[in-house]
């Protein structure tokens, strides 16, 4: 066996475990570890199959600050572990039967799959010869699809716009503060040094 | 004999074992007299002596300090999530030094020299953030979950500028590799070609985020210990304590050599006509290092809504300018394409 194949088989062993144990963990901080390992043994496939670029970007987006809020949420969240475990045996003949048809749609997809003509060759040097990926990958969002790619820019500005604007709320009742008057507030205006004479006082 | 080193799987992973202890073990040994030697300018700038005591000069100081921490006892606060809370220390520790992979110390000088060093660099330091949190959740006490949650949210704003300031750097010399950015930087100037010139204020916003990042006074919030004690790291005691600290420092190095790769040319001589080397990469992370360890010394700490409003604020939309400019620059080659090393 190669150490590709058993690279392979390491990062993957431990993808699948970490999303078994996210879903089964009592502790829901625990799952995000759990999440977290399964994000970087997949950043791990991505560099074996030579995507280095998606494998960084994986771990820098998702795990470096996707999961990092995940479990700035999770943790502060007051939670009955008891209480979780008798939800989680209510809800779980629906989750099975949700799986189940999941499952049979990938069944399904994957066997009516064929592949097009060219298509092993293409997926054998995903990169063109003397472009590394990440060249590569600039080349095509870009220059090919530059406008999709813009419209997709575009999509994420939307979304973030509206979640401020129905979050933002100017409360006048509240006391706001006012940086630019703290920073250009005037020593000499705000104390005064006085000089106290021994046993005098002011 | 050399084809055991290069055609056996044993030997090749011998080799590299051995390629991975040339670069850490002079670095945990250097990590202790740069303790020292922080501790020392500390001292200076409060015109005190500082450590004097253990060894000629107390230079052995931060051995005793060493063996202090690992012979004592380690304490499991009550309710405390064992295995998270020894899990975090290790973290934080193995992140800072994983990242030592991809940094070059000199031209070939470097463990894995892979196209996106850069953005490596960057997942893991942003991966260091993990440490702090699993520590404060684990510990399982409201002072080092408080540090733990600053932590997180101060980490997450940094890397931000971080990431955009380096985003310039890469559209200046067209590639992620870190030796490519060093000898893109080479030239008949010596150091006026370093990108320092003319990507001179991001220099200082590196800085600054990187004393962010690293949990550096001025911005120490997460363990600050006029409000929290110390932070995430109050339940900590012992080795996994010590595991904290050597963490800390070595990401604070890291960032020194990051300074020093980014900005001043990595192991480029100064001046031109005398031999690059792997010597002036020292010198330039020295250099850095003491600028570090003399921000800890004069600077007051920040207060956490001036350190997110500064990182958002100003760090932000300052870094986000600076890449379009550095990429108007680069394409148009002004400044005698200063921007745009290339070609």
């Amino acid at each position: 066996m190669t150490i590709v194949a058993l690279a392979f088989y390491l990062f993957a062993i431990c993808a699948i475990v970490g999303g078994l144990f996210t879903v089964i963990s009592r502790n829901p901080v625990h799952s995000v570890l759990w999440l977290i390992l399964a994000f970087l043994s997949a950043a791990g496939l991505f560099v074996l199959l030579g995507a280095e670029f998606v494998a960084m970007l994986l771990v820098i987006v998702y795990v470096g600050a996707v999961m990092v809020l995940f479990l700035f949420v999770v943790m502060m969240l007051d939670v009955d572990f008891s209480e979780l475990k008798a939800e989680m045996a209510k809800y779980m003949p629906l989750a099975l039967l949700i799986g189940l048809v999941f499952l049979m749609q990938l069944g399904i997809a994957f066997g009516a799959w064929e592949s097009a003509t060219g298509a092993e060759a293409a997926r054998a040097a995903p990169a063109p010869d003397g472009i590394e990926n990440t060249a590569a990958l600039g080349l095509l969002l870009y220059d090919r699809y530059f406008l999709i790619f813009q419209l997709a820019g575009l999509i994420l500005l939307v979304a973030m716009i509206g979640a401020i604007v129905l979050t933002l709320r100017h409360r006048a009742d509240v006391k706001r503060q006012d940086v630019l008057a703290q920073m250009y507030r005037d020593p000499a205006k705000a104390m005064e040094l006085r000089d106290v004479k021994p046993g005098q006082g002011l | 004999m050399v084809e055991f080193f290069t055609n056996t799987y044993l030997g090749m992973f011998l080799v590299i074992v051995a390629q991975i202890l040339l670069v850490i073990v002079p670095l945990l040994v250097a990590l202790a007299f740069l303790m020292y030697a922080d501790r020392k300018v500390w001292a200076a700038v409060m015109m005190r002596r500082g450590p004097n005591v253990v060894g000629a000069f107390g230079l052995l100081q931060s051995f005793a300090d060493f063996i202090k921490y690992i012979v004592k006892e380690v304490v499991f606060p009550a309710g405390a999530d064992r295995a998270v809370f020894l899990l975090a220390p290790m973290i934080s520790l193995v992140m800072a030094l994983i990242a030592w992979a991809v940094i070059p110390f000199n031209e070939g000088w470097v463990l894995s020299d892979i196209n996106v060093a850069i953005l490596y660099v960057f997942a893991i330091s942003s991966l260091e953030v993990y440490g702090v949190i699993m520590g404060g959740w684990a510990s399982n006490s409201k002072y080092p979950f408080l540090g733990s949650l600053r932590s997180a949210a101060q980490m997450i704003s940094y890397e931000v500028s971080i990431g955009l300031i380096i985003i310039g750097v890469i559209i200046s010399t067209g590639s992620m590799n870190l030796s490519n950015i060093v000898r893109a930087q080479g030239g008949d100037l010596g150091l006026f070609n370093w990108y320092w010139l003319p990507h001179f204020p991001m220099l200082f916003l590196f800085f600054i985020s990187a004393l962010a990042e690293t949990n550096r006074p001025p911005f120490d919030l997460p363990e600050a210990e006029s409000e929290l004690v110390a932070g995430y790291q109050v339940e900590y005691s012992s080795t996994p304590f010590l595991l904290f600290m050597i963490g800390e420092l070595v990401a604070v190095v890291l960032m020194c050599a990051l300074v020093s790769l980014l900005f001043f040319g990595g192991w480029l001589s100064p001046i031109p006509g005398l031999p690059d080397g792997f010597l002036w990469m020292v010198l330039k992370m020295l250099f850095v290092f003491f600028i570090f360890a003399m921000v800890k010394a004069i600077t007051p700490r920040y207060r956490y809504d001036q350190l997110m409003r500064l990182g958002w604020k100003v760090f932000l939309p300052m870094s986000l300018f600076w890449v379009v400019f550095v990429a108007f620059a680069a394409k148009f080659e002004w400044f005698w394409g200063a921007f745009a090393r290339w070609s």
